[in-house]
């Protein structure tokens, strides 16, 4: 057995990083969660459950994702190197699987056959159909109208996989009313289930758990980047972040390095049209403190306390909060959060495609921007590593039909434009 | 076994003397619930003056925008009510303007993030201003904040935090010496609304255990949704809650003031 899990830092006894976090859920929950947290402490110094998950990452996953050299977009942006960290060569298209094969391992540990999750781009969807199919599970995956729009493509891959795809039409009909489902579901089911939450949010353990599983991103990054460029630290490492589960994967591996051995670790807010237009999805530049699903976190919501509809043109950024964790790297420095808009996402979703041959996630090209930026300003002997947390696959036919609502607005106001009413 | 009540604020007063009341008139306390500003801002005090005339105790439910204990029932009504623009503070306007018609106890259901919201100091505030007895808070376990209950008493207000069948006997110790007005039993695993057949068959064993630690009365709330369901609780328990059916009665356009009546009848321990 090779497989370790991190030590880093775990939250207090109430479940807290700082003052976020904690366990704000029906009393319902609390033996569940107490539950979970045993189980977990118990499986994570179980070899067998250790190599089990080792060999499902490598055999089944394909792990290591590779750390690669992105030249052509090093060239353009004209400063430090940028590294791709290839989540994307995941089996299913995206770091999701690291978390979901780990849970659904735990799930059925504690003898539970129904796993539940909350979707929003479909990824951790899929993921978790995935999983419970290759354990033999029974999955049913929430998942908020307004996504299922924009994703067809992942819900029929769900529905393939086995899993029961449940609409839900509450609230705004996105990701954080699927989570609302799930945790409804989960207070109704719990003795028989468990909830695969896909992101560093939610009640604890779940934050710290879904880090720890995240975490053989940045671990990887250590070795590789040792292999690459002689030291183990890169400069700096941008990721996208929603709720913030790949962000957290790379960034943990380092944050708790000494500060002066610590590299630049930025994390990309969804800033939709922009933070002062109000739809966006930045939690930390356009929220405050609050509390939903379970932690206290940057929240957008309203100065009574209810929660503002985020907006993103990525549905797995689509999400008014951030894991609690993030909320302490930011409070101390630790880590940046910064915005970037729907415009700049897609912008740079095409400048990886044509540079590099690689599409990106839309969530991912939020990560690409900044780093493109961050890079430019950043010696050639320096080095940039991004998270490229998912393919483009997904999101090709709303990449195609944004571009075409683009050329139109484009096209519109220009007097050379033929009328063409065919 | 009820052990004495030595209630610490006017509010924890009032609603022990409502249970003391119900008690003596061989009935468990009847406490129906309502979304604030439900159906509308402008027909929810006729809404509440008729269940406040058979009601020993009134729930009233701030509408939240992401409410994850509550069934579809209280989540479309928090949305019709938010829509038609009652929030955190409007609702403690509804209740200061209910207080200045009707004596009963008025007690708050609330989410947590609306206190953090407005600050939970100016919350106990304004809520003390408005005549609220007491809070009732569904995901708020006792220990994920120490200073809440304080808060409120200090604003003269009693605190009521939740059981459920899942809870161990140390949770069930642990909740019920933190509530201070009555301990709220959740009849089943599960959010709130009106359930096909009965599903209370974990109330007794949940009772049991809750009265070796409550100094304080216990309610039993979820899934009760007429007069037979009511029968059922109100042999085990102190106090009977009922949310959906009214809100469910109130969409069909029925008598909301009967419904409450009949449940109140079937309240009886008799």
């Amino acid at each position: 057995m090779s497989l370790q899990l991190p030590t880093y830092p775990q939250p207090d006894e109430r479940g807290r990083f700082g003052r976020f976090g904690g366990r704000y859920v029906p009393e319902t929950l609390i033996p569940a969660l107490d539950e979970l947290q045993a189980a977990y402490t118990e499986a994570r110094n179980d070899p067998a459950f250790l190599n089990e998950l080792e060999r499902l990452l490598k055999d089944f996953v394909g792990r290591p994702s590779g750390l690669y050299l992105a030249q052509r977009l090093t060239e353009h942006a004209g400063g430090a190197k940028i590294y791709l960290k290839r989540e994307d060569q995941n089996y299913t298209g995206a770091h999701k699987i690291n978390n979901c094969l780990a849970q659904a391992l735990l799930a059925k540990r504690m003898g539970k056959q129904r796993v539940i999750a909350e979707t929003g781009a479909g990824q951790h969807g899929v993921a978790s159909a995935t999983a419970a199919a290759l354990l033999g599970l029974e999955c049913i995956v929430y998942m908020g109208a307004e996504d299922i729009r924009r994703q067809a493509l992942n819900v029929f891959r769900m529905k393939l996989l086995g899993a029961e795809v449940r609409e839900v039409t509450s609230g705004t009909s996105t990701l954080k009313d699927a989570t609302n489902e799930a945790i409804r579901d989960w207070v109704t089911n719990v003795r028989d289930t468990f909830y695969i939450l896909g992101s560093v949010v939610g009640p604890h353990p779940y934050p710290a758990m879904v880090r720890d599983f995240q975490s053989i991103i940045g671990e990887e990054v250590k070795v590789q980047h040792q292999a690459l460029e002689g030291r183990p630290v890169p400069d700096a490492i941008v990721a996208c972040v929603g709720g913030g589960s790949n962000a957290i994967g790379i960034f943990a591996p380092f944050a708790y390095l000494p500060e002066d051995q610590r590299p630049l670790l930025i994390g990309t807010e969804a800033a939709g049209e922009g933070v002062e237009s109000g739809r966006h999805a930045a939690s930390v530049a356009g929220g405050r403190v609050g509390v939903l699903h379970g932690a206290m976190m940057y929240l957008l919501n309203d100065d009574e306390g209810q929660i503002v509809p985020p907006h993103s043109i990525s549905a797995g950024l689509d999400y008014p909060g951030i894991g609690p964790e993030h909320c302490l790297y930011s409070e101390t420095g630790v880590a940046q959060y910064v915005p970037v808009t729907d415009a700049q996402a897609l912008d740079a979703l095409q400048l990886l495609t044509r540079l590099e041959g690689i599409i990106p996630a839309l969530e991912t090209a939020h990560a690409i921007h900044a780093a493109v930026n961050l890079a430019r300003t950043m010696r050639p002997d320096q080095t940039v590593v991004v998270n490229l947390s998912g393919r483009g696959d997904k999101d090709v036919a709303e990449v195609m039909r944004l571009l075409d609502l683009g050329r139109e607005q484009d096209a519109a106001p220009t007097p050379r434009t033929p009328e063409v009413h065919a | 076994m009820t052990a004495t009540l030595t209630p610490t604020t006017p509010g924890a007063a009032r609603l022990h003397a409502a249970f003391a009341r119900a008690k003596s008139e061989g009935r468990a306390a009847f406490i129906p619930f309502m979304t604030a500003g439900y159906p509308t801002a402008q027909a929810f005090p006729a809404v509440a003056d008729a269940l406040l005339g058979q009601a020993d105790i009134l729930e009233v439910g701030i509408p939240y925008s992401d409410p994850l204990g509550d069934g579809p029932t209280i989540q479309r009504a928090s949305e019709q009510a938010l829509a038609g623009g009652t929030s955190t503070r409007h609702t403690l306007a509804l209740v200061r303007e209910l207080r200045s018609r009707h004596d009963t106890p008025i007690v708050i259901m609330t989410y947590v993030n609306p206190i953090y919201a407005v600050g939970p100091r100016e919350f106990m505030r304004l809520a003390q201003e408005a005549g609220v007895d007491g809070l009732i808070l569904p995901d708020l376990p006792p220990d994920q904040d120490l200073e809440i209950a304080d808060l409120a008493a200090e604003h003269g207000m009693a605190v009521t935090f939740l059981i459920a069948p899942t809870s161990t006997p140390a949770r069930v110790k642990l909740v019920a010496e933190a509530c201070t007005g009555f301990l709220y039993a959740v009849s089943v695993t599960g959010v709130t609304g009106t359930r096909e057949g009965s599903a209370l068959n974990e109330v007794p064993a949940m009772l049991a255990l809750a009265r070796q630690h409550a100094k304080v009365p216990v309610a039993v709330g979820f899934g009760v949704k007429d007069a037979e369901t009511a029968a059922q609780v109100a042999q085990v328990a102190d106090g009977v809650v009922v949310g959906s059916a009214f809100i469910n009665a109130v969409k069909a356009g029925q008598d909301v003031g009967a419904l409450a009546a009949s449940i109140r009848e079937g309240c009886s321990q008799n």
